[in-house]
């Protein structure tokens, strides 16, 4: 899905919706109360297509995907509302049972860390087949096969002969690739990453980015990709979705998000990065948010980024806006905020 | 565990980054109100705790409590069955039941404080030293440790009482010592868990010197541990010090104790079982109310539970 | 020839520095020895930030722990305002620390969980400045609260209540205690999310600006290491193959093993990124044996081995 031009925004806009989250609400009980994780979030993901989803830790990006799986421990974990679509199925009404045949079937998984991901006292062999003969029904013969020819898929030299060893004895890169073989073991229709790069050095996330757009060029499944790296989404993403503190800031086609951001959050994490286009001597310094994030135990009642934002208004504060299209950007491109950023931008170059 | 692994990170609601933007501080309770809260939210501790001070009330105070001198005898009334004038009925030899039920919590929960303060008096500075200098000196204390441990108490409790005669203190020593390489290994256990911890190395990086960094850093963080371990090892001394006295090597008569209650008890069940009945069921829930108060404990003090 | 600089007479100056760490053996015999840190040398100047990057295993924490003696190397000298590290007693070495400090990666795990983080900020006072009055030492712990950014209120509470990038602000201001001429910063940023490094980072760099401390900032994060330090170290397997100005190492990497990381750094812009991700796979993986001694092929500009001047 390697592309130049913004403009495919519109394809994938007209495949059909493999995924329908609608307002979505998680929340975990604590000992100091309830943890609002998740608050309505909605949104929707065409097949084959590929979203990043980007926030920090407590934004409910890793945890409103665990949910729709059915993989958050309940209690403390509690959905306290929403349905989520799959095909037109609502994961969050199907029985356990059925729930499973969907989960490493038609959505495969890969997680941040592949040591804990992988049982150390099964073969790699074991692992990949577990799932093949679960959703597929394949017999042993079949099933150890198909596991080689995973391995040669993401490109684990010798697989033959690796097919037999335990995970200790595959270095880390190799680990998160033979997770990924087991996550596109059943052919999904979804893969989701979680952080599945984070843990690793870049020289191998490089790799490993790398192998996934390849296999999504074969196979063509739609990926959900969770991270804090804005880097990485703006590689391999056609879609962005901006998440902080259980809600949806901002989301829309990647150019857009990069080029024209309308959500003061996702505005303050571009212009955090280091800027190095004119060299050291030209650097300024770091733009910092001020402040941390809210206690989701007392969410906010209006935008939760409102406390860290000078662009926020009386509003912000009160109310939590709507996520609507942007007024003058992209079509789908949509932010949630009372703001105006433009044109408070706009205001602030005009001041300077 | 499960809570605070899964709850997504919950940021304290102290965000500030600028001392100009602070607002207001809300009350947040200390480390020691925090665990007071956990521990009474649990009902089965806040059981065990009300009996366990209950008990110690009843020892300290028994002067006051029991109706009778636990030691006088009453030709009149032998081994009569309860009654409004004695409660809990009297023994062989006259004894009131109940004061010497109310005096034997002094003897029981006595030997059971004692002895395992004996053990972590002994135990703490023996596993610390272990743990924390490693090498040499962890050998020997281990395998010292392991020797103790190959004595069982009552084999340490007959010898001593026949070096020092039978005496409720020598029991009370003999529980001590073996309860002491519990004591050892956990507390070496715990160290070295502490010792890797990173604030350990950053500890060492400000320049502490190693005396201090075990005192000041990894003491306070084994306490816990060896709180819970105590509370249910007084649980044991006591069930131990029932079965010394039951054996005659722990209180000597005529002063009570509810092991040595039980051993004149056994002679007579089915004439008087009364007799046996009170002194078994206090050791019960002795025992049961400090196992309690250690589970609770260990859940409030648990600082997996911690965010 | 060394990498030293000819201008400023150094801060501290590693020579040679290894350290290995033998393996069993199975046989009794003589076990052969994993070299985590291979023949290291390199300069910090006064008030200067060299960073150090590489990937996990290539020996940065290792270089880091060894220049504070928190680990000390199996060889070489770590010269520091002139003293060699290595040769102090465990007393001495203590008393030096008022002069390094170090400030780690996870800042869960860094601090003490039952201390209050005052106590925590306090403890170089009580350690370095003993006849220090209780309260002076609580006025020098609410300034270095109020420094990094805390309110000075928070001195009574303890670690569980703040957020991890609250928690690197206490453990930076009981590295700045005492005011030391250096600070060892293991992944200081590496734990914090994307919207908290930028204050973290913004603290460091003014602290240098205002007490002129000389950092070794040891990262994965290769932009911010271009940001914040004039000089970059390339580790690889335990040895260093490139040191320059951060600006020649970025935009002239000589190393093919500085190539192939400097390549596979994510760029937060959609066209460069895609380009780069295309681009990305046609480069060769480096070579084992280009790590043959320092040799410098432009001024300040130092490679491994002859082949890739």
């Amino acid at each position: 899905m390697v592309r130049e031009a913004p403009a495919q925004e519109d394809s994938a806009q007209a495949k059909p919706i493999l995924l329908d989250v609608r307002d979505l609400a998680v929340a975990f009980d604590s000992e100091g109360g309830a943890v609002h994780a998740v608050n309505g979030v909605s949104y929707t993901l065409a097949e084959g297509e590929t979203l990043g989803i980007v926030g920090e830790s407590g934004s409910g990006k890793s945890v409103h995907v665990l949910a729709m799986l059915g993989l958050i421990p309940r209690p403390p974990g509690r959905i306290t509302g929403g349905q989520v679509l799959f095909e037109g199925r609502d994961l969050l009404a199907l029985p356990e049972r059925a729930l499973r045949t969907v989960r490493g079937g038609q959505i495969g998984f890969v997680f941040q860390d592949p040591m804990s991901s992988l049982n150390p006292g099964m073969t790699v062999a074991a692992q990949i087949i577990e799932p093949l003969r679960i959703h597929l029904g394949l017999d042993g013969r079949a099933a150890r096969a198909r596991a080689r020819d995973l391995l040669d898929l993401v490109r684990i030299p010798q697989a033959g002969a690796r097919l037999d060893q335990y995970p200790h004895e595959f270095s880390g890169g190799q680990r998160q690739r033979v997770m990924i073989a087991i996550g596109l073991s059943c052919r999904p229709k979804l893969l989701i990453a979680d952080e599945a790069t984070t843990a690793l050095d870049v020289t191998v996330q490089a790799e490993i980015i790398a192998l996934v757009q390849e296999l999504k060029r074969e196979i063509g499944m739609a990926i959900v990709w969770i991270t804090h790296d804005l880097g990485v989404v703006a590689g391999i993403a056609d879609t962005v979705q901006v998440m902080y503190a259980g809600r949806i800031l901002e989301r829309g086609p990647v150019d857009d998000i990069f080029r024209d951001p309308r959500s003061a959050y996702t505005l303050g994490l571009l212009r955090s990065l280091p800027d190095l286009s004119r060299g050291r001597a030209g650097r300024r310094r770091l733009h910092q948010i001020e402040g941390a994030p809210p206690d989701m135990r007392y969410p906010p009642p209006g935008d939760p980024f409102a406390a860290r934002n000078v662009y926020a208004t009386a509003r912000c504060l009160a109310e939590a806006p709507p996520l609507v299209q942007a007024p003058g950007a992209a079509p789908g491109h949509l932010v949630a905020a009372w703001y105006d950023l433009p044109a408070r931008l706009a205001a602030e170059e005009a001041a300077r | 565990m499960t809570k605070a692994v899964t709850a997504p990170t919950v940021i304290a609601p102290t965000g500030v980054a600028l001392p100009s933007a602070a607002p207001p501080l809300r009350s947040e309770p200390g480390p020691i109100r925090a665990f007071w809260a956990r521990l009474t939210a649990r009902r089965t501790a806040m059981v065990g705790l009300v009996i366990v001070v209950a008990l110690i009330l009843m020892a300290v105070f028994a002067d006051w409590i029991a109706p009778y001198d636990p030691i006088a005898t009453d030709w009149g009334a032998i081994r009569a069955a309860p009654s409004w004038a004695h409660p809990f009925g009297t023994d062989e030899v006259g004894h009131d039941v109940l004061s010497r039920i109310v005096f034997g919590a002094r003897a029981s929960l006595g030997a059971g404080l004692t002895s395992v303060a004996l053990a972590v008096a002994l135990g703490l500075p023996f596993g610390l030293l272990a743990g924390y200098a490693g090498g040499v000196i962890d050998m020997v204390i281990m395998r010292l440790t392991d020797a103790l441990l190959a004595i069982p108490f009552l084999i340490l409790a007959i010898a001593l009482a026949a070096f020092l005669g039978p005496s409720l203190t020598n029991a009370m020593v003999a529980i001590g010592l073996s309860a002491t390489s519990t004591f050892v290994r956990l507390t070496r256990a715990q160290v070295q868990a502490v010792a890797a911890e990173e604030f350990v190395e950053a500890a060492r990086a400000v320049g502490n010197p190693p005396w201090r960094i075990a005192i000041r850093h990894i003491v306070p963080n084994i306490v816990p541990a060896i709180l819970v371990q105590a509370t249910l090892t007084i649980a044991a001394a006591i069930i131990a010090e029932a079965s010394l006295s039951f054996l005659g090597l722990g209180q000597q008569p005529p002063e009570p104790s509810w092991g040595s209650m039980l051993n004149v008890a056994k002679n007579f069940l089915e004439q008087a079982p009364w007799m046996a009945i009170w002194p078994g069921a206090s050791i019960f829930l002795a025992v049961l109310a400090f196992n309690l108060l250690g589970d609770g404990l260990r859940d409030a003090l648990d600082p997996r539970q911690r965010t | 020839m060394r990498p030293e600089p000819a201008d400023r007479y150094p801060l501290l100056s590693v020579r040679n520095l290894r350290k290995h760490y033998p393996l069993r053996s199975w046989w009794g015999g003589k076990g052969s020895v994993f070299r985590a840190v291979e023949d290291v040398s390199f300069d910090i100047r006064p008030g200067e930030t060299l960073g150090l990057v590489g990937e996990s295993g290539s020996g940065k924490s290792t270089i880091g722990r060894a220049v504070t003696m928190l680990n000390p190397p199996s060889a070489g000298t770590v010269a520091f305002e002139g003293t060699d590290l290595a040769k102090l007693s465990a007393g001495e070495m203590r008393r030096m620390r008022a002069r390094i400090q170090m400030v780690f990666q996870d800042p869960y795990a860094a601090l003490n969980p039952r201390m209050s983080i005052g106590d925590y900020v306090a403890e170089p006072f009580r350690l370095h400045r003993p006849g220090m009055a209780r309260a002076e030492r609580r006025d020098e712990v609410e300034g270095l609260l109020a420094r990094v950014g805390l309110d000075p209120r928070f001195a009574q509470r303890y670690p569980h209540q703040f957020s991890g990038g609250q928690r690197q602000r206490i453990c930076i201001a009981r590295a700045i205690a005492l005011k030391p001429s250096f600070i060892v910063a293991d992944e200081p940023i590496a734990a914090l999310d994307v919207s908290i490094q930028a204050q973290v980072v913004n603290l460091l760099q003014d602290l240098q600006d205002e007490l002129g401390i000389s950092y070794l900032f040891i990262s994965h994060d290769l932009r911010m290491v271009r940001y914040l330090c004039q000089r970059v170290a390339v580790l690889w397997h335990g040895r260093v193959v490139e040191l320059a100005e951060a600006d020649a190492l970025y935009e002239d990497p000589r190393h093919p093993y500085t190539r192939r990381l400097l390549s596979a750094v994510p760029v937060p812009n959609p066209v460069e990124e895609r380009a780069r991700l295309r681009a990305a796979s046609l480069l060769p993986t480096a070579d084992p044996d280009a790590t043959g001694g320092l040799v410098e092929v432009a001024p300040g500009h130092w490679v491994a081995d002859t082949r890739y001047a």
